[in-house]
């Protein structure tokens, strides 16, 4: 008999994620996949799954589901409280988990975004390579809602051995690692490092799509509207209110806003848990300097 | 043309003539620099992703400056004829916009040889160049909360075909039952960048 899940409840919103559909966005499909990929793939290999096998991903915990047989999960990413058939257990563990168990996820204490991953992997229709729900393109499985049934796959690695990964907790103050943008020149020049030495707080807009900031105005030098180019995870895009958008992982492909500097990939897992209300603060990789951006050109050079 | 960072793992290539966009998209897809991993076309621009354990920025942008995308014409793929019924609740919008008639803006569409540069808003929606600078019209005041899959529809210097049902603001002038955007067909995407397309009533 094929193991399933029933979805007993979502909490705020939960979806289907894996590691996403790269290489599309020239046809208009974003990556997509996990907004925190690392705690993913940590989910995956504590139950003995390929890194990329798809899991469920959920906002704040809240997730309960209820297994038809016998198997292992993990639950990652924002710590939250977790039983199985009324029994507490840790973040970042392999769970056994009996026929008719259910896994119940509490409020998270901190961070924004779990990950339950189940032996064999979430086993729903891949949509052009992948099990991941894109919000903004409308790619992939459904997002999920109490009642669905989702089946569970036979895809799986040796199990890992080990009872704990251990995990740093997320800082009170997150600070992302940044390098300049393709767009640094349509700002005033003191706006990157306003945005180096200023505080932005996350507002209550946080999805999967981005993180909407309030800080200091980022001020732009020219006005007038930029041709849709394409975007980056982890592009800090501003529109003419000064306030800076941090894209993740379900980002437009293409963007109108100019983008002032880019969160780098290893730093997204931690912009992917600051909640609404956070307080955050940006700092430049070591080695890019932001007064002379790598720059080079070619064609009609000015006349000595 | 300049090649601008975009992050530590792309570079945005920035042109003055929005026409050598495909031409260096083509070039750098049928002989990729060591490292590049995507390239996603746009407007006046191509991005340049990369693996930043095999190239670096300096490295890449030399490689793409030396690239020559002189004479490069839209890629060789069969010509793609949508159908067209021309009824769209726009068209007497855009024929007194335009200071013509509706026939006279069915046939300047019509007979457009048109070019998927670059998608964007939506998967497989694709923004073709060749519009007749007679229909260059801004976007509607204010956007549609619901436009049809299949609206055929023009704003600025583009035409399209809305891949699926979403709110838009482009002018919709017809409609077309070619499906553009099909995941379960290889490739989902029939109007890829590169692409020549032509509009049939």
């Amino acid at each position: 008999m094929t193991a399933k899940i029933d979805v007993v409840r979502t909490g705020i919103f939960a979806t289907v994620q894996d590691l996403g559909r790269p290489g599309l966005a020239a046809i208009g499909v974003g990556r997509s996949g996990a907004a925190d990929r690392g705690s993913l793939r940590l989910a995956n290999r504590l139950v003995g799954n390929p890194e990329d096998n798809a899991a469920l991903e959920c906002v704040l915990g809240g997730l309960v589901l209820r297994f038809s047989a016998p198997t292992t999960v993990a639950v990652t990413g924002a710590p939250c409280p977790i039983t199985v058939g009324g029994r507490a257990f840790g973040s970042n563990s392999p769970i056994p988990v009996g026929p008719g168990d259910e896994l119940v996820l509490g409020m998270a204490s901190q961070g924004l975004r779990c990950y339950v991953a189940v032996r064999g992997g979430v086993d729903v229709a891949p949509v052009l390579g992948s099990r991941a729900t894109d919000t903004l393109g409308k790619v992939g499985p459904p997002v999920l809602s109490a009642g669905m049934t989702l089946p569970v796959g036979h895809r799986v690695s040796p199990h890992p051995g080990v009872d704990l990964a251990p995990c740093a907790l997320l800082a009170e103050e997150p600070v992302l690692r940044v390098t300049v943008g393709p767009r640094v020149s349509w700002f005033v020049p003191g706006a990157l490092s306003t945005l180096l030495t200023s505080v932005f707080v996350a507002t209550a807009d946080v999805d999967r799509v981005g993180v909407r900031l309030e800080g200091p105005d980022l001020s732009r030098a020219r006005d007038g509207e930029l041709p849709p180019e394409a975007a980056v995870p982890g592009a800090l895009q501003v529109p003419p209110s000064g306030q800076p958008i941090l894209f993740l992982a379900d980002h437009p492909v293409t963007g109108g806003y100019p983008v002032i500097a880019v969160v780098e990939e290893a730093d997204l897992d931690v912009a992917a848990q600051v909640r609404p209300g956070q307080r955050i603060r940006f700092r430049l990789v070591k080695g890019s300097d932001g007064s002379n951006p790598l720059h080079h050109s070619r064609g009609p050079r000015p006349a000595k | 043309m300049r090649v601008l960072p975009y992050g530590s793992r792309a570079a945005m290539v920035d042109f003055d003539d929005p026409s050598e966009v495909l031409g260096l998209h083509a070039s750098l897809e049928q002989d990729p620099p060591d490292g590049v991993v995507e390239l996603v076309p746009a407007a006046r621009t191509l991005l340049v992703r990369f693996d930043p354990g095999r190239t670096h920025h300096d490295r890449l942008a030399g490689a793409i400056l030396d690239r020559s995308t002189v004479d490069v014409s839209p890629r060789e793929t069969a010509e793609i004829v949508v159908p067209v019924r021309y009824d769209g609740p726009d068209l007497a919008e855009v024929a007194a916009a335009a200071g013509m008639s509706a026939e006279a803006v069915v046939r300047r569409h019509e007979d457009g040889t048109y070019v998927s540069a670059f998608c964007g808003f939506a998967p497989g929606f694709a923004y073709l160049t060749g519009l007749d600078p007679a229909l260059h019209l801004p976007r509607r005041s204010s956007p549609r909360t619901r436009v049809p899959a299949g609206s055929v529809a023009i704003a600025g210097e583009y035409t399209a075909v809305y891949p699926h049902a979403s709110p838009g603001g482009w002018r919709l002038i017809g409609r077309t039952i070619l499906p553009v955007w099909d995941v379960d067909r290889e490739p989902p995407n029939l109007l890829a960048p590169g692409t020549r397309i032509r509009f049939s009533s």
